[in-house]
C-alpha cells in the first residue's frame, strides 16, 4: 500500500456572502495515496475546485484538517504557504495562464527564480521539463506562437520544473480540442507512471476522468461515491 | 532569465502606454526644472556674497525717481559707512537687439570694488577702468555671450536717456551675483546727458554687520522731510522688495510646481494601477507559484520606479541641454540672459521622480497584497 500524501479530515468551507452562508465543503474526509491520479468530478458549484485550492494551499478551510506530505497547510501563514507551494505543488490551470511576454522556456523558469539555483542549473531543469512534455524545440516561442495544447503542455512543464510530488490541475482540458486534450492527459498520465507524481485533477469530462487511477464525485460539498 | 529581465519585459508589455507615460513624466519634469530655474534666476541676487554689508538707498517715492547727487557727501559722513557709489540704470540696447539683454549701471569707478567686495577684477583692469571715463567693466557671462575682449569698443542706445554712449571695455569681472551686468562711470553719463546732479540710487558699504541697522536708520533720518526722501534698506531686503514688485512670483511658481508634481503623481499612479489591473490574473498565478507579497511589491515598485527614472532622465536631460546649449536670451526675448540648471535643481527633480515612482507603486501594491490567490484566479474564468 502506498503512503498517503494527502490526508483530509472533517474539512469544511463556508463562504459568507452578506447575510447568506454557502457551504462549499461539508466535513470532507479523504485520503490520497502517493502516485495516484485522482479525478475530482462533480457539477458546477459542487466544491471540487474549492477542495483542490485548499489541498494546494491557495485557500483556507473554515474548519478541519488538511495534511499534505505531513504538513497541515491550514496552519501555515501566508509567507510559509508561498514557500511551501513553490517547493511542493505544481499548478495547471484551465486557461494555461502563461505570461504572454515571456517565451515558453522563461515561463517554465518562473518558479525556479525563487530557488537558490544558478542560471545554468535553472536552464538545465527548464530543458528537462520541456523535453518531458515534448516541447524542447519550442523553448523560444512566445505563448501566442503556440497552439492551445502546446500552451497547456508548457504549463505542465512549469508545474513540474521544481520537481514537486503533487500536481494539481483545474480543468486542464477545458479549453482544448479533443486531440490536444488527449495529448495533455497522456502527458499527465506518464508523469504519474514514469515520474511517480501524484496528480489531482478537477474535471467535468468523464473521458478525461477515465485517465485517472481513481475518480471521486462531489455533490453539494459532500463526497458522493 | 533573471527577475530584472522579467520586470523589464513586463514594463514594455504595452509599449504605447509606456511611451506615453514616460513622455508625460519627462514633459512634467522638464516644466518643473524650468520653473525652478526661473525662480532661482529671479531670486538669485538675494543670495549674493557680501550682501550682508551693503545698503541700498533709493527714492522713497519710487525706484524710478532719481536722487540728488549732493546726498553723497551727507551719506559718506555717517559713522559706519565705508564706501558710497551712485548706481544709475542706463537701460541700453546693444546694436540691433530688440530688447535690453544685460543691465548697465553708472557708478563711481573708484568706489566700485570697495562697495562690491565680491567683484573679481585684476589690478591692471581696475586701473584701466579708473583712468578712462568712457571705459566700462562687464561681467563674464555677457562678455562670453557677445565675444567681448578687453579693449573692444561698442555702443549702447539708451532707452531712458537721449542718445547713445560708446564704451571701451577695460575689464571683465566675475564673482558677483549677476555676472551679466556692466558698470561704467557716472561722470561719463552725466557729461553726455548734460544734467549733472542726479543719480538713480545709492549703494553703500558698511564697515561691519553690527552697524547696519543704525546706518540704515541714520540715512533714512538724514533725508526725512527733504525734497528727496530716501528709503534705505539692506541689499537683501531691497532685492526681496524688488522681486515683490513683480508680484508674488515665488508663490506663483511654487503653486504651479505643486500642480505639476500633483498631476504627475496622478498620471503615474493611474498608469501603474491600469498596468497592474490588467495583470491581476497573472499576479495571482505568480502568487500561486510561490511568489510572496514582497516580491510582487518589488516587481510593481521596480516598474513604477523605472518608468519615473526614464522619464526623469529624458525630462531633466532635455532641460539641461536646452538651457545649457540653447540661446536662452533669444528664447526668452531677453528676459533671462542666463538660465542655469544647477545640480541642486536637477537633484530636486530627480528626487521628485524617485518619490513619484514609490508613491505610484503603493496603491497597486496594496491591491495585490490584499488579493487572495483564489479571487485572483477567479478572474480567469
Amino acid at each position: 500500500m502506498s503512503e498517503t500524501i494527502v490526508r483530509i479530515r472533517e474539512l469544511t468551507k463556508v463562504y459568507a456572502q452578506g447575510e447568506i452562508q454557502v457551504t462549499a465543503l461539508d466535513r470532507i474526509t479523504l485520503d490520497i495515496a502517493a502516485g495516484e491520479f485522482l479525478a475530482l468530478m462533480g457539477p458546477s458549484g459542487s466544491g471540487k475546485s474549492t477542495l483542490l485550492h485548499i489541498i494546494a494551499g491557495v485557500d483556507r478551510p473554515t474548519s478541519g484538517e488538511c495534511l499534505v506530505q505531513g504538513v497541515d497547510v491550514t496552519k501555515l501563514n501566508e509567507s510559509q504557504l508561498a514557500d511551501w507551494r513553490n517547493q511542493n505543488v505544481g499548478f495547471i490551470f484551465q486557461t494555461f495562464n502563461l505570461i504572454p511576454v515571456l517565451t515558453a522556456a522563461e515561463n517554465v523558469e518562473l518558479p525556479l527564480l525563487l530557488t537558490q539555483l544558478d542560471r545554468r542549473q535553472r536552464r538545465q531543469q527548464v530543458e528537462t521539463a520541456l523535453e518531458v512534455v515534448g516541447l524542447a524545440d519550442r523553448a523560444k516561442h512566445l505563448p501566442r506562437q503556440l497552439s492551445g495544447g502546446q500552451e497547456q503542455r508548457v504549463a505542465i512543464a512549469r508545474a513540474l520544473v521544481t520537481d514537486p510530488k503533487l500536481i494539481v490541475a483545474d480543468e486542464p482540458t477545458g479549453n482544448l480540442d479533443s486531440h490536444s486534450a488527449q495529448e495533455v492527459l497522456t502527458a499527465l498520465q506518464s508523469l504519474r507512471r514514469d515520474a511517480g507524481k501524484t496528480i489531482i485533477m478537477v474535471t467535468h469530462d468523464p473521458k478525461a476522468a477515465a485517465f485517472g487511477t481513481r475518480q471521486i464525485h462531489l455533490e453539494k460539498g459532500e463526497l458522493s461515491a | 532569465m533573471t527577475l530584472s529581465t522579467f520586470i523589464f519585459k513586463n514594463a514594455l508589455r504595452n509599449k504605447r502606454r509606456a511611451l506615453l507615460s514616460v513622455s508625460s513624466v519627462a514633459a512634467s519634469l522638464f516644466l518643473l526644472v524650468t520653473l525652478q530655474v526661473a525662480l532661482r534666476e529671479l531670486t538669485l541676487p538675494v543670495e549674493s556674497a557680501g550682501a550682508e554689508l551693503r545698503v541700498c538707498a533709493r527714492n522713497k517715492v519710487s525706484l524710478t525717481n532719481p536722487l540728488p547727487a549732493r546726498q553723497r557727501t551727507i551719506i559718506e559722513k555717517i559713522p559706519g559707512v565705508e564706501g558710497v557709489t551712485p548706481f544709475t540704470w542706463f537701460g541700453g540696447q546693444f546694436q540691433n537687439e530688440g530688447a535690453m539683454t544685460f543691465a548697465q549701471f553708472a557708478m563711481d569707478a573708484r568706489e566700485t570694488r570697495r562697495v562690491f567686495t565680491d567683484l573679481k577684477l585684476t589690478a591692471a583692469e581696475q586701473a584701466a577702468y579708473e583712468s578712462e571715463k568712457s571705459s566700462a567693466i562687464i561681467g563674464k557671462i555677457s562678455a562670453d555671450k557677445y565675444h567681448f575682449k578687453v579693449g573692444d569698443h561698442f555702443t549702447l542706445d539708451s532707452t531712458i536717456y537721449p542718445g547713445s554712449l560708446e564704451f571701451k571695455i577695460a575689464g571683465i569681472f566675475t564673482g558677483t551675483a549677476d555676472d551679466r551686468m556692466m558698470m561704467f562711470h557716472q561722470e561719463y553719463l552725466d557729461e553726455s546727458i548734460g544734467t549733472p546732479g542726479l543719480v538713480g540710487m545709492w549703494w553703500i558699504k558698511v564697515k561691519n554687520a553690527d552697524d547696519m541697522p543704525i546706518v540704515i536708520k541714520t540715512i533714512n533720518d538724514a533725508f526725512a522731510n527733504t525734497a528727496a526722501e530716501v528709503r534705505a534698506e539692506s541689499e537683501r531686503n531691497f532685492q526681496l522688495g524688488f522681486i515683490s514688485m513683480l508680484g508674488n512670483i515665488k508663490t506663483l511658481i511654487a503653486s504651479i510646481s505643486t500642480v505639476v508634481v500633483f498631476t504627475l503623481v496622478l498620471v503615474t499612479a493611474s498608469t501603474m494601477s491600469m498596468a497592474v489591473r490588467e495583470r491581476f490574473r497573472e499576479l495571482a498565478i505568480l502568487k500561486a507559484l510561490g511568489f510572496r507579497r514582497r516580491e510582487l511589491f518589488v516587481f510593481i515598485l521596480a516598474e513604477s520606479f523605472g518608468l519615473a527614472v526614464v522619464g526623469a532622465v529624458l525630462g531633466i536631460g532635455a532641460a539641461y541641454c536646452v538651457y545649457t546649449f540653447g540661446n536662452i536670451s533669444q528664447m526668452t526675448h531677453g528676459i533671462f540672459v542666463s538660465f542655469e540648471v544647477t545640480p541642486h535643481i536637477m537633484g530636486l527633480a530627480a528626487l521628485v521622480a524617485a518619490l513619484l515612482g514609490i508613491i505610484s507603486a503603493i496603491a497597486p501594491s496594496l491591491a495585490v497584497a490584499r488579493m487572495s490567490v483564489v479571487n485572483g484566479l477567479k478572474t480567469l474564468d
